[in-house]
């Protein structure tokens, strides 16, 4: 209960503050930020470029938790287009690499969605499939290896740096601000908090919830595509089995941090991008504190026992019904 | 499919379990008419021996299905069972059999904790599990991060028992463990309160706490099933490898998920059968096989096989559904009700 305070995102932003804080204690340079060669460099700025994938798959969960769905396949579409992005990257120029790999993207969600939207199949299910068969599709465009390649424009997705900053933070910033264009300065917002609050009475309100529903798993697919993009464009290479894994639940992890309620018809997309920044502030901090990094999966466990008990409809359900209000003026 | 609109009868409702059965018995067929050597003992007892804790784990996450929850942290639980079994009898010396006991109660405890969180703060059981997967996977991580072999006498003991059947063909102590499962599973869910209440919990909680079954305990007893059977699998598990390894069964729950479903169980609870998952642990374990045998396909057919097998029977249970005419009037999971209307 403590938790709560009165409007949505302070837990969450005060949340950040202390996280970082503490990192700063166990680390005196942690804020240190120095320009070399261009690019900026420092443990924030760590942060930032070590949890922009994670940004960019919470930028399309939320959306789908949003809907009442999950989508539980977005590390093997990492798996998938990083691997098509890397076995294209010496023999294509740049923009045929990136189509492909983000129609694959978005075709793997297109799928999702139909399982989804037409079928009826339960999303957990639903993308459960693709979740398994993924990173098998994935081994298949690998053959099985770990595929390099040394196109540097690709690279450049990965290592590089525009303004200074890393592009993988400048790609998550861009994908941010389209999704919060695209959704909050539209009605789709409004619809899809609608959908995931009540789907029959949106449906029979006229909200076109199947066609939604098709177009959230979509975008989760494309910004799970950029991810995987970026993924192996930072290790300049794909790695089938490992490009992506378990990332899905740190999305996941994110968006719930972010107190998008997973009951559906309550969702920031700002806040679910500070959930991101919050696990890997986390991961850095007791990477940076010495502490055995296995640590790290028991905190997190924790953090998400604690977002949730705060977010239980026993002890502060009733709050649901003013965040939708909260969310909606913060956009 | 006539038959389950007619009426009821068993015939409509074992469809989705004879299903699945006829597909294990074709797929072995065709294995066996490949490769002359297939259709022996040995391959059935392998069969039986390689997929022992995945067999014991889907047991227990067909209860959790079928009353409509589901539990992401059974892989975790194996992982820390086995890191757990190593340590206590090789570093602090407990007796195996002490240690096996102490391992099962600790599990039993985290799951009945997993369903206590569940019920009581009325959270889906997808993200509550996750959370233990987490905790779990840590914990196994905190105790130790190498391989530790395990040289206990029973466990030479235990692998070298197994009954006979000619010629390489051995019924091992970890077969035998899963197939009791399986029978005390069947005999649990199909014939006993503690069953019927699984299926009523799937089909309507609120129908369920209105009959006057105690949903609180129904539900914590549940998860703690699921988790003490995971710890079994676990005990299985470091029979099976001789040794306790923290990213040991990472994904099984997916596995374990993957086999219900194939069995027929429906996903959003009410419906399914022990039975069916124990042949989808075994459709499983006999793409892996024929794989082996063929030698030149890679293991990651595998994977795309059973997600072309999960499409598959889920298209197979959203048709049977939609044909019953029950679409409409099911209540679906509160985490992952269907958004469309």
């Amino acid at each position: 209960m403590a938790l709560r305070l009165p409007r949505i995102g302070t837990s969450q932003i005060v949340a950040l503050v202390l996280i970082l804080a503490a990192n700063w204690l166990v680390s005196p340079q942690f804020f240190d930020i120095r320009l070399q060669d261009g690019r900026l460099f420092g443990s924030l700025i760590d942060v930032l470029n070590r949890g922009a994938p994670v940004a960019l798959l919470s930028l399309g969960m939320v959306l789908v938790i949003a809907m009442r769905g999950i989508d539980l396949s977005v590390g093997a579409i990492m798996a998938i287009c990083g691997a098509i992005a890397a076995s294209l990257a010496d023999s294509h120029s740049l923009p045929v690499v990136l189509g492909a790999a983000l129609a694959a993207g978005l075709a793997c969600g297109l799928w999702n969605g139909f399982l989804v939207a037409v079928l009826g199949i339960q999303p957990i299910v639903a993308t459960l499939i693709l979740m398994v068969a993924g990173r098998g599709i994935a081994q298949l465009i690998t053959e099985g290896r770990i595929v390099t390649f040394n196109s540097p424009e690709l690279a450049f997705l990965g290592g590089g740096s525009v303004l200074g900053l890393p592009t993988p933070v400048v790609l998550a910033l861009s994908m941010l601000a389209l999704t919060l264009i695209i959704v909050r300065g539209t009605a789709l917002g409004l619809m899809i908090e609608a959908t995931g609050g009540n789907p029959r009475a949106s449906a029979l309100a006229g909200i076109g919830t199947r066609l939604i529903t098709v177009a959230v798993y979509m975008w989760s697919g494309l910004c799970a595509a950029l991810a995987g993009i970026v993924a192996a464009a930072d290790i300049l290479g794909a790695d089938a089995n490992n490009a992506g894994l378990w990332l899905e639940l740190d999305a996941i992890l994110a968006v719930v941090i972010g107190g998008t309620s997973l009951f559906g018809g309550r969702f920031s997309i700002i806040l679910a991008v500070v959930g991101a920044l919050i696990i890997q502030a986390m991961n850095t901090g007791i990477l940076l504190s010495g502490l055995p990094p296995e640590t790290n999966l028991v905190v997190k466990a924790v953090v998400v026992l604690a977002v949730l008990l705060a977010q239980s409809p026993k002890l502060g359900g009733h709050a649901a019904g003013l965040g939708v209000l909260f969310s909606r003026k913060k956009a | 499919m006539t038959s389950s609109i007619s009426a009821p009868a068993a015939l409509g409702r074992l469809l989705p379990v004879l299903a699945t059965t006829l597909v294990f018995i074709a797929g072995f067929l065709v294995c066996a008419s490949i490769y002359p050597n297939f259709a022996s003992m040995r391959v059935v007892m392998n069969l039986l021996t390689d997929n022992a804790f995945l067999g014991i784990v889907a047991v227990g996450m067909t209860f959790v299905i079928i009353s409509g929850g589901i539990d992401l942290s059974v892989g975790s639980v194996i992982g820390f069972t086995t890191v757990f079994l190593a340590l206590a009898i090789e570093r602090w010396g407990v007796p195996p059999l002490v240690a096996f006991a102490m391992i099962l109660l600790i599990c039993a405890a985290f799951g009945a904790g997993m369903g206590a969180v569940i019920q009581y703060f009325d959270l889906p059981p997808f993200i509550v599990t996750l959370a233990g997967m987490f905790l779990a996977r840590g914990l196994s991580f905190l105790l130790s991060t190498q391989s530790i072999p395990i040289n206990a006498e029973l466990y030479s003991h235990l692998s070298d028992y197994a009954l006979r059947f000619g010629a390489g063909a051995r019924l091992t102590v970890p077969a035998m463990i899963m197939l009791a499962v399986v029978a005390s599973g069947m005999v649990l869910l199909h014939l006993t309160r503690f069953g019927a209440n699984v299926y009523a919990l799937g089909g309507s909680r609120t129908a369920t706490a209105l009959m006057g079954v105690n949903v609180n305990r129904s539900t914590v007893l549940i998860y703690t099933l699921s988790s003490a059977l995971a710890g079994l699998s676990g005990i299985v598990f470091s029979l099976y490898t001789s040794s306790g390894y923290s990213l040991s069964a990472v994904g099984v729950e997916l596995d374990a998920i993957a086999a219900v479903v194939i069995g027929g169980t429906l996903l959003s609870g009410g419906y399914g059968f022990v039975f069916g998952s124990f042949v989808g642990v075994l459709i499983q374990g006999l793409i892996q096989t024929y794989i082996s045998f063929d030698g030149t396909l890679s293991s990651w057919w595998a994977k795309i096989a059973t997600g072309l097998l999960l499409f598959a029977f889920i298209a197979f249970q959203q048709l049977t559904l939609h044909i019953a005419g029950r679409s409409g009037r099911r209540p679906r999971l509160a985490t992952a009700g269907a958004a469309q209307s």
